[in-house]
């Protein structure tokens, strides 16, 4: 790491790791994020929600609310003067429920007043008279065409097949499992907030929000509003972390109906358990699949049926559900497939985005079926990955040729030759490294060491057609350089990387960023790993107009043609008459404002037989878990993880280094620790009492190789780094659980759930199911 | 009693100064009157049951979570958060650690473990990497997987070795 410190002394450009602009205010308590914020005579504003998964409104009686002194209004449905839904890809959510709620937490009012406990007060004297009606929560009955429908829209969002090659091929050898993936949870530390000032006349409103996509927002707030978008101004507040989870909306729109209804800026914040109802999860997911290979390990044919549960509106199910599908083969070549995959509606919490989306879960299934196979085969787990690995040029199961760099094989040779931890099992430092941590729980003779690997293959940026780009523009003024763009700025660090372009494009030092807003085009979202493909490609290409006008400038000046210049570094050259400008000299005086939209090659939606080239480019992983477990009490140590990761280029490499120890983070909470209960519709667990995060003595060491081949499609030759990471580390650590229990009880039947719990360890070799135990 | 104000002030010492509270909420946290009555937003609230450490808070020379404390019962401690750590416009040297290795994303949680780390070594110069990771369990953070926080608070300890 050291030659990575050292490196930011050097000019903050691509490849270096320049310190965060935002990080002197952010470690001294003066970056404000969107709870920080307030205004002159704003009041609060606070959501009433639905303790019923299914239940229908007999009757709303708001009037003992707006009794309560210092309370400024109550809205309803009928106080929406637009339209009452909104949604990602489909409207099909309501502002407020109308007669019937179809999830614990769904929306039925929202109450403006003074203080926060004058709110909570309103909302606790608001009568809802509730028919409880049967909720629908297994996603399998979903599917049952008897099943009454729970949505006017009807109960399965999606289906989705995909019909490969020779469906009806068989390999010399099979495999198949059933595998369950739990709902799991963004946890973003800091929680939804937002500050709505309306504007004096009424006619429009300013919402400063923390969100991952100003202009979606802008557009869904508008319409919920009945106000045209130009009226509707979204700038980011400081962003506590989103993974997925602020992609749709949660209080925007109720923010700004209430500001609008007061004439007063509103300030409303969710609490952590309110934040566990108010936005989308990563689905959780029932799996089956079914691998054929010739004898010596040579995939033949991937079969495979996926049911997500979406919960009670629809979100981004349909995109989630394609990633998964389209991603059952993982990084292997395989010419004939047979996959269905459906995502239903039930009464759970809405499913959404979450890092990894759709990938995570279909990952967590085919690493587990390629062990599975290396078994039945007789060969190594890394072996029967290299032999089937994919390399640029091959064809997925949905016809489209990977056109992307793919150094599968590489990911998995670099990963296989990091350094193993150099502590055997029990001669850690410290009795707290044994599997119970601080708890001592573990006797030392009843823990066994596994090692597993997986390996991933990740879609960047969107699919299907969607219409995908992103904005910047570049202005010189009075020798001042700034760029402008509306891209989310949630943690990953963008604002850092903006600079970086900017200052290697253009050869200045200093840059200025300008608020990010909806005063500029749309950036699209921080999401599917694509801001620094897409934001970065339209920063580089409006710096480089902005350069090439500057170059021109003092072409014009110094009377040569601008082809005879070029900028070398910080200084434009003329290297045949044999003199030099610094850049900071040559942009005195000049007026530039340039604009560029970048957008990536287009993507076709798949047809009814799942074929179609719906991606656009693709990334690559492989993990290595090294674990501890108690075989007698089910607890489970990680004790390292390894990784050589497809980056591209890396453009900031502590940057990217982040992204990745992050992301295991996240991935190993998904394989371990993280799981939304949610008992007959109701969720169980909505704290961080009770819903567990990996803290930093639940995080091992992490051993990362970077494979840097840059990418020619990639503007920067730079592929997203922030999905990768958390896909295939959570396969890797349970296919090291597996492998401890399995050198201790070689009959145990193989973990086939995440999270895994202590329970399902133990029951692992008592020939239990995970199911026995549940309720 | 919930959401009656309280109609009596009550002071605390904070950063080293007398700071008058009024208009609270009885029982309001500390944490609460930090943010909503005195304006000191940089302690940060994001579970309000004492698990995620993003409120940590020092209170007599002991590191508290401040959602767990209640503020008209601290009126003579001493009361120290992240405002005060370091004079305006300046930086203190667990603080640039932490930027200059890439131990801040989103910088939530960034406050908290300031203040816990500032602790740690306050109290524990010569911590192993095993007691960093048992001392900092209180102080969750959901960008950065930690490595880099144990890289920043590493190269403090380090120095104190050299």
């Amino acid at each position: 790491m050291s030659d990575v410190i050292a490196a930011t002394r050097e000019r903050a450009v691509l490849g270096t790791s320049p310190t965060r602009p935002d990080a002197p205010a952010k470690v001294s308590g003066q970056f404000d994020f969107a709870s920080d914020l307030t205004a002159d005579g704003a009041v609060w504003g606070a959501t009433l929600r639905s303790p019923h998964p299914h239940a229908r409104i007999r009757s709303l009686d708001i009037s003992p609310a707006l009794a309560i002194d210092g309370v400024r209004t109550v809205l309803t449905a009928d106080d929406v003067p637009g339209t009452n839904s909104f949604g990602l890809i489909s409207s099909d959510q309501p502002v407020f429920a109308v007669d019937i709620v179809r999830f614990v937490g769904e929306p039925v009012a929202a109450v403006a007043a003074d203080d926060p406990e004058t709110c909570r007060r309103a909302l606790e004297a608001i009568i809802v008279d509730y028919e409880i009606l049967p909720a629908l929560i297994d996603p399998e009955a979903a599917l049952d065409p008897a099943t009454p429908a729970i949505h006017p829209l009807g109960n399965v969002v999606r289906h989705q097949r995909i019909i490969c090659g020779d469906p009806d091929i068989n390999g010399e050898v099979t495999v198949e499992g059933d595998y369950e993936i739990g709902m799991q949870d963004q946890a973003f530390l800091g929680l939804e907030a937002a500050l709505a000032i309306p504007d004096a006349d009424g006619t429009g409103i300013e919402l400063q929000i923390a969100t991952q996509w100003l202009h979606e927002d802008r557009q869904q707030i508008a319409r919920c509003l009945g106000l045209p978008e130009e009226s509707v101004r979204l700038t980011l507040a400081g962003v506590g972390g989103a993974f997925g989870g602020r992609e749709d909306i949660s209080l925007q729109v109720h923010a700004c109906l209430l500001a609008l209804r007061v004439g007063r800026p509103i300030r409303m914040h969710y609490s952590r358990s309110e934040s566990f109802l108010g936005h989308v999860h990563r689905h959780p997911a029932r799996i089956w699949m079914r691998h054929h290979a010739d004898r010596n390990g040579h995939l033949v044919k991937v079969e495979a049926r996926y049911v997500f549960d979406g919960g009670a509106y629809a979100s981004t199910s349909s995109a989630v559900l394609i990633n998964a599908v389209t991603h059952t083969q993982g990084p292997y070549r395989c010419e004939n497939a047979v996959v269905d995959g459906y995502a239903v509606r039930t009464n759970h919490l809405p499913c959404g985005a979450m890092r990894g989306f759709g990938v995570v879960q279909a990952c967590f299934a085919h690493e587990s079926q390629m062990d599975r196979l290396a078994a039945a085969c007789g060969l190594d787990v890394l072996e029967i990955r290299r032999r089937n690995a994919m390399e640029s040029g091959d064809r997925l199961i949905t016809g489209q040729t990977v056109t992307s760099v793919a150094p599968v094989r590489r990911c998995i040779d670099e990963t296989e030759a990091l350094p193993l931890p150099d502590k055997a099992v029990g001669h850690g430092d410290h009795p707290y490294s044994l599997p119970g941590g601080a708890g001592l729980t573990t006797d030392t003779t009843d823990v066994v060491r596994g090692i597993g690997y997986a390996v991933s293959i990740k879609n960047l940026m969107y699919s299907e057609g969607f219409d995908d780009y992103s904005t910047a523009r570049c202005t010189i003024e009075n020798g001042v350089v700034s760029i402008k763009f509306a891209t989310a700025e949630v943690g990953q660090g963008f604002v850092t990387l903006a600079g970086q372009i900017a200052r290697s494009v253009l050869g200045v030092d200093e840059v200025v960023l300008e608020p990010i807003d909806t005063g500029v085009g749309s950036a699209g979202s921080t999401s599917a790993s694509r801001q620094t493909w897409m934001s970065g490609g339209a920063v580089k290409e409006a710096c480089e107009l902005a350069r090439d006008s500057v170059i021109a400038s003092v072409a014009l000046a110094r009377g040569v043609e601008p082809g005879q210049l070029e900028l070398l570094g910080t200084e434009i050259v003329d290297p045949i008459d044999g003199w030099r400008i610094a850049m900071t000299d040559a942009i005195q005086g000049v007026s530039v404002n340039e604009e560029a939209v970048y957008r990536h090659r287009p993507t076709v939606a798949l047809n009814e037989l799942g074929q179609g080239a719906c991606h656009t480019a693709f990334a690559f992983a492989a993990h290595r878990a090294v674990v501890d477990v108690d075989v007698e009490l089910g607890l489970v140590k990680v004790v390292q993880i390894a990784t050589a990761q497809d980056v591209g280029r890396a453009l900031n490499p502590i940057s990217v280094i982040g992204q990745i120890e992050g992301g295991i983070a996240q991935g190993l909470g998904l394989a371990v620790m993280e799981e939304i209960v949610q008992v007959d519709g109701v969720i169980r667990n909505a704290s961080f009492t009770d819903y567990l995060l990996p803290t930093i003595a639940d995080m091992p060491p992490v051993e990362i190789a970077l494979i840097e081949e840059p990418d020619p499609e990639a503007p920067l030759g730079a592929k997203g780094v922030g999905e990768p990471p958390t896909i295939s580390s959570t396969p890797a650590i349970v296919a090291a659980i597996r492998d401890a229990i399995a050198q201790r009880h070689p009959e145990a039947t193989p973990l086939s759930r995440v999270p895994v719990r202590p329970s399902d360890v133990v029951d692992a070799f008592r020939g239990l199911r995970p199911t026995d135990h549940d309720r | 009693m919930t959401g009656s104000k309280d109609d009596r002030e009550f002071e605390l010492t904070v950063n080293g100064k007398r700071l008058t509270v009024s208009g609270a909420p009885v029982g309001a946290s500390l944490l609460s009157v930090l943010r909503d009555n005195l304006g000191l937003t940089g302690t940060k609230g994001a579970c309000e049951e004492g698990e995620c450490g993003s409120c940590s808070v020092m209170l007599d020379g002991n590191l508290v979570c401040a959602c767990l404390v209640m503020a008209s019962t601290v009126t003579e401690a001493s009361i120290a958060t992240i405002e005060g750590l370091a004079p305006s416009g300046t930086l203190s040297r667990v603080q640039e650690a932490f930027v200059d290795h890439g131990a801040v994303q989103c910088g939530f949680c960034t406050p908290g473990l300031i203040m816990a780390v500032s602790d740690l070594i306050d109290r524990q110069p010569n911590a192993d990497r095993e007691t960093i990771r048992e001392e900092l369990a209180g102080n969750l953070c959901r960008c950065t997987g930690y490595g880099r926080i144990i890289a920043a608070v590493e190269s403090l300890l380090n120095e104190g070795d050299l």
